[in-house]
């Protein structure tokens, strides 16, 4: 049968390609990536005193008023009590996913109402100085893992952020126009700042 | 919208353009055994390949030998991945032991991945070893592409040659592809990428203190070298649950850019490459031209859909000003993430940067429709030039009846059987869509599995199917598969790759064995604007005709009650 006389063909060909573009080219490149850019190769990591403190490419959860707060997250992760349990861990970036909420969904109508709600009363100086609210600081992330906030995500949080760490508002406002990453030759991406930059930013602002 | 994002757009489809002619200039000089500066360093190893399987590469197939060496590849490819996928607790390179992949998973994906479809019912972060993403899946990645290329090589042969019997040596197209198209070029995106900040290291994770004195995980792996094949073949599986929306798989807008350009760069090659071949670039362009309006066409509908907030969040007192952000990435914006959205669905690439499932209905439906008009605006490596002629040759056919003049195709007679084949290709796609939903909802293991209620509901089942049959990956995420999906949605993924290949190849066989017909002054000619606009509009109509009762049950119905202001 015609099917028959393809085997030995298709057994040597399946073989050799599979050494080729699953091992040689994996590895190969994995050496060659290692040895000319071993920054990025290992997930450009920072470390600061010895200890990793994340990535810059990966979010990281703030939640204290004097850091500035990354997007909403819906990664998941387990119940540190019980493990059986999932629960919510914002920034797992061991198990990325997106809400996959949908736009007509009460329950994304509730989560960011809530989120709403939260960054008002975390941020009053903003909302009495008539500050809109930042879309993007009520919404997930596709990624669950999201580095960047938009400019006016991370202005709307100066006031507070410069309050609970006793600074001025404008050496915290500057702070923030310097670590605005414009978009590529000016139209390619959109501006945004990368909010654990920022923070470790303010942090060496501090001392 | 705003003028960086039209301009994004633009710069991109001036990208494709430019890339168009020297690739497919050398796309044929590969495919055709012509000398090219490649064959000098690795021809001795292709021509080791060869012997060591008992190839001659002189030796050509007809069209049904060649369909046989494919099925016998693909069978082994399947067996292979499920095989790797429920042994890799006992195999190496699993750092962070990962359990054996459960039957229904490994039959999923395993069908997923030969098929070049690249639907993920697993999150890779947390399935797969090492091993596993780089022996059964990367290897995957290649090959599926490289036999879509060879099927559209042997596909354009037979329009090109004239009173043959054989289309080609599918082993030889598959290791030529392979060796000197897909490789290559991956080499040098892999090293981008990860210029760029793709990881690219057999370590599985880092473990990080944050600033805030929490304990971070941070996943990673080899994930640059399945990214530049993930994005070239069209393939789509991510290393990553969230794919190219991840920031370890997508830095940046300019890595997004790149991403976006891989997708379509094969398939725009094609059809010049076709254009070449079969003696006229005017013939490619034609496809091409027909291509790129479908493509302006969805790209303007979906970023102006996703300019607009969400009007269900706006009336909470949030600033609209940043369109929908909802499942997507402040680096990319609406902009990047529209244009990513059409360019994955118009090629059957399936790699996502943003939650299609969050998009707003009609943002939604345009991925919808553009896997619906069957992956041929560009479409999968090869998949979507073959399946693009499909609908050329309904077109010249309906032309020739509404002359009464038997149709033909670059001066081949179109006739009864090339007909039957075409219609049964072209069929078998909304068959699968619709029939496999309308029981998906009804049943209870299939409303089970889905996340979202009221016409989203609807939707997500719709493109589950859509996006299997038509070979794209892409997904309404929310949908949580279990076994069932894990079954229906191979068999489609099946069905949908197969049956378009077979009869894809058997036209090319009786068109290689058709003698070519002088052109006459009553030959509808197949390269200008006539043409370009017939082809279109066969395409939108039977597109149209058939999947607008499930559109307006679906994403049109949920859009008019968001305006409405009704949730579910």
């Amino acid at each position: 049968m015609a099917i028959m006389r393809q085997m030995r063909p298709a057994l040597t060909i399946f073989l050799l390609l599979s050494v080729l573009t699953g091992l040689v080219y994996p590895l190969g490149m994995t050496g060659l990536a290692g040895l000319l850019f071993p920054q990025q190769a290992g997930g450009s990591l920072i470390r600061s005193e010895g200890k990793t403190v994340g990535s810059v490419l990966i979010g990281q959860n703030f939640s204290s008023p004097g850091y500035f707060h990354g997007r909403p997250s819906a990664t998941m992760g387990s119940d540190p009590a019980d493990a059986s349990k999932t629960i919510e861990v914002p920034y797992n970036a061991a198990a990325s996913v997106g809400s996959n909420a949908s736009p007509t969904s009460r329950a994304l109508v509730e989560r960011v109402a809530a989120a709403v709600a939260q960054l008002k009363a975390e941020n009053p100086e903003a909302v009495a100085a008539g500050e809109h609210i930042p879309m993007d600081l009520v919404t997930t992330s596709a990624s669950g893992l999201d580095p960047d906030i938009s400019p006016d995500a991370a202005f709307f949080q100066v006031r507070r952020v410069a309050q609970a760490r006793r600074l001025p508002e404008s050496e915290v406002h500057q702070l923030v126009e310097n670590l605005i990453q414009s978009p590529l030759m000016g139209w390619l991406g959109e501006p945004h700042v990368n909010v654990l930059q920022l923070n470790m930013a303010l942090d060496t602002l501090h001392r | 919208m705003s003028i960086s994002g039209w301009a994004t757009i633009a710069a991109f489809l001036i990208c494709v353009i430019a890339m168009t002619r020297p690739l497919g200039g050398y796309l044929k000089r590969v495919l055709e055994g012509e000398r090219h500066f490649l064959a000098y360093g690795l021809g001795p190893i292709e021509r080791v390949f060869y012997r060591l399987a008992g190839v001659c590469p002189r030796e050509e197939h007809s069209w049904s030998q060649y369909a046989f060496a494919v099925l016998a590849f693909k069978v082994l490819c399947f067996l292979a991945v499920y095989a790797l996928l429920r042994l890799q607790a006992q195999l190496p390179l699993n750092p962070t032991g990962m359990s054996a992949v459960a039957p229904d998973l490994a039959y999923n994906t395993a069908m997923s991945f030969v098929t070049n479809t690249n639907w993920q019912s697993y999150s890779g972060e947390t399935t797969m070893s090492h091993l596993s993403q780089m022996l059964a899946l990367t290897v995957q990645n290649f090959v599926s592409a490289a036999a879509g290329i060879a099927i559209a090589a042997a596909v354009i042969r037979g329009f090109a040659r004239r009173s043959a019997a054989a289309i080609g040596n599918f082993w030889v197209d598959l290791v030529r592809a392979t060796f000197y198209v897909l490789l290559p070029a991956c080499v040098i995106l892999t090293l981008f990428f990860v210029v760029q900040g793709v990881p690219q290291t057999l370590l599985g994770s880092a473990q990080a203190l944050t600033l805030e004195g929490a304990r971070q995980t941070i996943a990673l792996g080899p994930v640059a070298s399945q990214e530049a094949i993930k994005m070239l073949g069209t393939n789509g599986g991510g290393f990553f649950n969230t794919n190219s929306a991840h920031p370890f798989e997508n830095p940046n807008a300019l890595t997004n850019f790149v991403q976006m350009l891989c997708i379509f760069a094969i398939g725009a090659g094609l059809t010049n490459m076709f254009g070449r071949m079969v003696g006229k670039e005017r013939q490619g362009w034609a496809i091409f031209s027909a291509m790129t309006a479908l493509f302006l066409v969805g790209v303007s509908i979906l970023y102006w859909s996703e300019a607009h907030a969400n009007p269900l969040l706006t009336a909470l007192g949030v600033d609209p000003s940043l369109g929908n952000m909802e499942g997507k990435e402040a680096r990319f914006g609406v902009a990047a993430s529209a244009l990513f959205a059409t360019v994955t669905t118009d090629a059957s690439c399936g790699a996502v940067n943003a939650m299609h499932e969050s998009f707003l209905p009609l943002g939604g439906m345009v991925p919808l429709i553009n896997m619906m008009l069957g992956e041929v605006i560009f479409g999968g490596v090869g998949a979507g030039l073959y399946g693009f002629i499909l609908f050329a040759i309904i077109a010249v056919f309906m032309a020739g009846l509404m002359v009464g003049r038997t149709p033909e195709y670059l001066g081949k007679k179109i006739e009864s059987r090339e007909i039957k084949m075409t219609m049964l290709a072209v069929l078998c796609l909304p068959l699968v869509m619709l029939g496999f939903t309308a029981v998906a909802v009804v049943v209870k293991p299939g409303l089970s599995a889905l996340s979202a209620s009221g016409p989203h509901g609807f939707t997500e089942a719709l493109y589950a199917y859509t996006s299997a049959a038509a070979n794209n990956g892409s997904a309404f995420s929310g949908l949580t598969a279990n076994s069932f999906w894990n079954a229906t949605l191979g068999l489609g993924m099946m069905i949908g790759r197969f049956f378009v290949i077979v009869p894809v190849l058997a036209i090319a066989g009786a068109m290689a064995a058709k003698k070519v017909a002088a052109p006459t002054p009553g030959t509808f000619p197949t390269d200008n604007g006539l043409f370009i606009g017939l082809v279109t509009g066969v395409i939108l109509i039977v597109g149209g005709l058939t999947f607008l009762p499930a559109l307006a049950l679906g994403p049109i119905v949920e859009h008019l009650e968001m305006l409405h202001g009704s949730a579910f």
